[in-house]
């Protein structure tokens, strides 16, 4: 192909869908490594220390959408100490060098600070888009410069980030000029929000399909901003506890039912079942509902709202909803494809009021089901069995049975054989979670038929090196391996070294690994980083006498073309 | 049998925290909080395998619960891949149990006899794992500022007492502890125990030690329905969790309240557990006996 025009052979590549693609295209030649790394529009970097922000930038010159994740999964759990790295700084300043045009910023698990949210804003005369997931380091007072700044900002969306709140003039900074908004989600945000600025900001965004509020915003301010926004597809509620007046949710209701276009519910932070009927009329044109910050509503307010959406296709919950609750969704959503069901008691191990009974409902009465996490009380093999067989097209499957290394409910068995069956049935698995009593056998069992799999986390599992050696030598698609509390040294480690090179990272924690082993891997393996973590704050202070001071309690194993990481905290030593 | 060891085991009968023969046999009718999580599990390394593997799993559920605002910080937290079973510190209320490796022998030296009431300890209190539910942060603090902002409908429950003529409601949400729950039903139903104890007489010989002792001596025993329809005694959990699993509460006459750990009914209780002492000794499984212990 190389005596097509260059704008040709870019052009083609233009119909690649993704990033995989265009990465094996630009390994042909030199000339089609040119074109499509002149040509690439979006880069999306999975580890943000595998490679360098300015290698990035020097390939990628003309890049429009940026994509970086930062701290490994288990940061999300407080299993990563603070201060360990994921800053976004380098990023920023690196794309601001080189890359004017740069539209588009996503950003998961980093450290973003307020200097470079307004270097973000100022540098940028394009910029359309931020989105920061589980992101810290920043306050209210980054995001006014990002509203200010950026005159054509359509999308702000900030989700289940730690946000320092330094009062409500962001909101305010949006300038008249400023209309392109679509897409604007702060419900993470803590504090108060200016009513008067929000409905001014809304009254001017004519396009804005995506609107999430945090706690701060009032019924009657929803109500006022429903009725600007008739083609609002994607709704996150404000405070539904007020003291309950009739009238305000009247208007409340009035103001939703011209919303033909809503597709999403959330947040009903802290609503009180009162005004659960005020959402009924909107319940049959529903794809999208959470609801699992609500531990005020009930299994029945739950389940009379729920019964309603037929079409419901994604539904988040607390487990206060119970089995039977579950059965209702079984029976009235038929479409549903993700399900997710959250603990509400986080502080007793092993209560909750769904068990196995409530997953082989959903499975039974929704066999479109793709996408599952799921934290129960116990689970059993048969029924385990009885899921894999009705909903054979998971793609997603996170069990969280609260107490760790529970066995099967009623046979006292380990799960090995309900999550065999789930690998064997479900051939389309990328990602899973397992969790109970688990021995090497179900780790035989992913090795074997998981072959799709690209993302596993184990806890509480295991006898024996085999267990893991099993994983590492027979899922061939893994990126991301995380492992926890389990009975993994040395042999497993170093069982398979040239694997890690495939991955993405592998992480494991509180297992048997020692120094040793690390400085082997280390050595075998120039191209990995291998970090090991103890931290010396006297956390393991019960644990002095009784452990082999040698052993490594957090071990963190990544790819990177970029080297040992200058930005690493005392805690953290790179091999 | 006798290659386990008994002559080394400690049988404690009655309630738990008392590590004597006086503090376990005395009655206490109103069973406070604090006394019941005053646990002292001594345990060692294995010196020989255990005969009974039903033990781990009793060994699991084998823990009281404890406080459950004690919101265990990531540094007094143990993640241990081992699981070994740990002393509890005396200072710290919380019960540092973490569940036994099932691979791994136990051989405790002291036999704990878990006294319970009806129906059986289902939910386990182990001194929780850093990041363990696997919940992110946000949500964790979003729920727990939630219940500390006793946000919601108010905890409504009715409160019946045996043979008072109608029934009471409380908010459960408007008490901070026990105690002060204690001394509102006091108060609530002192008008019936002085209208059915002293007849015309009014006020005449009711006082408030002699209802304090009617609700917390041996006439009532305070109960309640849980979330699960299971009847329970009062003072168990921790005060948020009790909030939030009470359905309703009973005021159980003494003699209806055999088997709920009631102080008359402590000598029955007694006979019961040795009984099942032994029977699960002998290696026969009871998971649905009130009484867990651990075997070396």
């Amino acid at each position: 192909m190389t005596y097509f025009p260059e704008e040709v052979v870019e052009h083609i590549f233009s119909f690649l869908p993704s990033h995989s693609d265009r990465n094996t295209v630009s390994l042909v030649c030199k000339v089609w490594y040119e074109i499509e790394r002149l040509s690439r529009r979006s880069v999306f970097v999975g580890n943000c220390y595998a490679v360098r922000p300015e290698q990035v930038v020097r390939r990628f010159p003309n890049v429009r959408a940026l994509t970086v994740k930062g701290k490994p999964h288990f940061a999300d759990f407080n299993l990563v100490p603070p201060d360990w790295g994921g800053y976004a700084g380098p990023w920023i300043e690196a794309a601001a060098r080189s890359c004017v045009g740069l539209e588009e910023l996503r950003m998961k698990r980093m450290v973003v600070s307020d200097e470079s949210l307004e270097l973000l804003a100022r540098s940028f005369p394009r910029f359309k888009a931020l989105v920061l997931i589980s992101c810290e380091g920043f306050s209210t007072e980054g995001l006014a410069d990002i509203a200010s700044h950026c005159k054509h900002l359509r999308e702000l969306d900030l989700q289940e980030n730690d946000v320092e709140d330094r009062g409500p003039r962001w909101l305010s900074s949006f300038p008249d000029s400023c209309t392109s908004l679509v897409s604007l989600n702060f419900a993470c945000i803590k504090g108060e929000v200016d009513s008067a600025s929000l409905e001014r900001l809304v009254a001017k965004s004519p396009n804005l399909r995506s609107l999430r509020l945090n706690r701060a915003v009032s019924v009657d301010t929803l109500s006022k901003i429903l009725l600007r926004t008739p083609n609002l597809e994607d709704l996150g509620t404000g405070n539904l506890t007020e003291e309950f007046q009739t009238e305000s949710y009247l208007r409340l209701t009035n103001a939703l039912e011209k919303c033909k276009m809503l597709r999403s519910l959330s947040g009903f932070w802290d609503a009180s079942p009162a005004c659960v009927p005020f959402i009924y009329p909107l319940c049959h044109q529903l794809t999208g509902l959470n609801l699992s910050y609500t531990p005020t509503l009930e299994y029945s307010d739950l389940t009379k709202m729920i019964s309603r959406c037929v079409k419901l296709q994604r539904l988040w919950v607390l487990d206060c909803i119970s089995d039977k609750g579950l059965q209702v969704v079984a029976s009235s959503c038929k479409d549903l494809q993700e399900l997710r069901v959250f603990p509400s008691d986080f502080y007793v191990a092993g209560y909750s009021a769904v068990t196995e009974e409530g997953l082989v409902a959903i499975s039974s009465g929704c066999r479109k089901l793709t996408s599952l996490l799921y934290f129960c009380h116990q689970m059993t093999n048969e029924a385990l069995l009885t899921i894999a067989k009705n909903c054979p097209n998971f793609i997603r499957f996170r069990l969280c049975i609260l107490e760790p290394r529970k066995p099967d409910a009623t046979t006292n068995q380990p799960l090995d054989e309900g999550f065999g069956a789930i690998v064997r049935e479900c051939k389309g698995l990328r990602r899973l979670s397992i969790s109970g009593l688990l021995t090497d056998k179900v780790f035989m069992y992913i090795g074997k038929y998981a072959k799709q799999l690209e993302m596993l986390s184990i806890a509480f599992a295991g006898d024996s090196d085999e267990g893991m050696m099993h994983i590492m030598n027979g899922c061939k698609n893994l990126r991301k391996l995380e492992i926890r509390d389990s009975p993994f040294g040395d042999g497993a480690l170093l069982g398979n070294v040239a694997k890690y090179e495939t991955m993405r990272s592998l992480w494991m924690s509180s297992c048997n690994v020692t120094l040793k082993g690390c400085e082997i891997l280390a050595s075998k393996m120039p191209m990995l980083n291998v970090e090991i973590m103890n931290e010396l704050d006297g956390s393991c202070e019960m644990e002095e006498n009784s452990v082999d001071p040698s052993r490594v309690e957090k071990l963190y194993v990544y790819r990177t073309t970029a080297g040992a990481r200058d930005d690493a905290p005392n805690f953290v030593k790179i091999l | 049998m006798a290659g386990l060891g008994f002559e080394e085991t400690e049988l404690r009968l009655g309630l738990p925290g008392g590590n004597d023969a006086e503090e376990a046999t005395r009655s206490s009718g109103k069973r406070a909080f604090e006394e019941t999580i005053d646990l002292k599990l001594k345990l060692e390394q294995p010196a020989c395998p255990t005969e009974n593997e039903e033990d781990e799993e009793a060994a699991a559920a084998d823990v009281i619960p404890a406080a459950a605002n004690s919101l265990s910080s990531p540094a007094a937290s143990v993640a241990t891949g081992g699981g070994n079973m740990k002393r509890s510190p005396s200072q710290s209320s919380v019960v540092t149990a973490e569940l036994p490796d099932p691979e791994k022998p136990r051989a405790p030296k002291y036999v704990l006899l878990h006294l319970l009431c009806m129906p059986l300890l289902h939910r386990v209190m182990l001194k929780h794992a850093v990041g363990w539910p696997p919940v992110r942060s946000f949500r964790k603090n979003i729920q727990s500022s939630q219940k500390g902002a006793g946000a919601g409908a108010a905890a409504l429950v009715k409160v019946s007492m045996d043979g008072a003529p109608y029934l009471r409601k409380v908010d459960l949400r408007m008490y901070g502890s026990y105690h002060d729950l204690s001394k509102a039903l006091e108060k609530m139903f002192s008008s019936f125990t002085i209208a059915g104890s002293c007849g015309s007489q009014g006020m005449k010989g009711m006082n408030e030690t002699k209802l304090a002792d009617l609700l917390s001596g041996s006439e009532y025993v305070p109960t309640y329905e849980d979330k699960d329809g299971d009847w329970m005694l009062v003072g168990d959990v921790p005060w948020e969790m009790f909030v939030e699993s009470c359905k309703r509460l009973r005021l159980m006459k003494g003699s209806e309240a055999v088997g709920l750990g009631h102080s008359e009914g402590d000598g029955e209780m007694q006979e019961q557990m040795l009984r099942n002492a032994y029977l699960h000794a002998s290696g026969i499984s009871c998971k649905d006996t009130a009484l867990l212990f651990y075997v070396s």
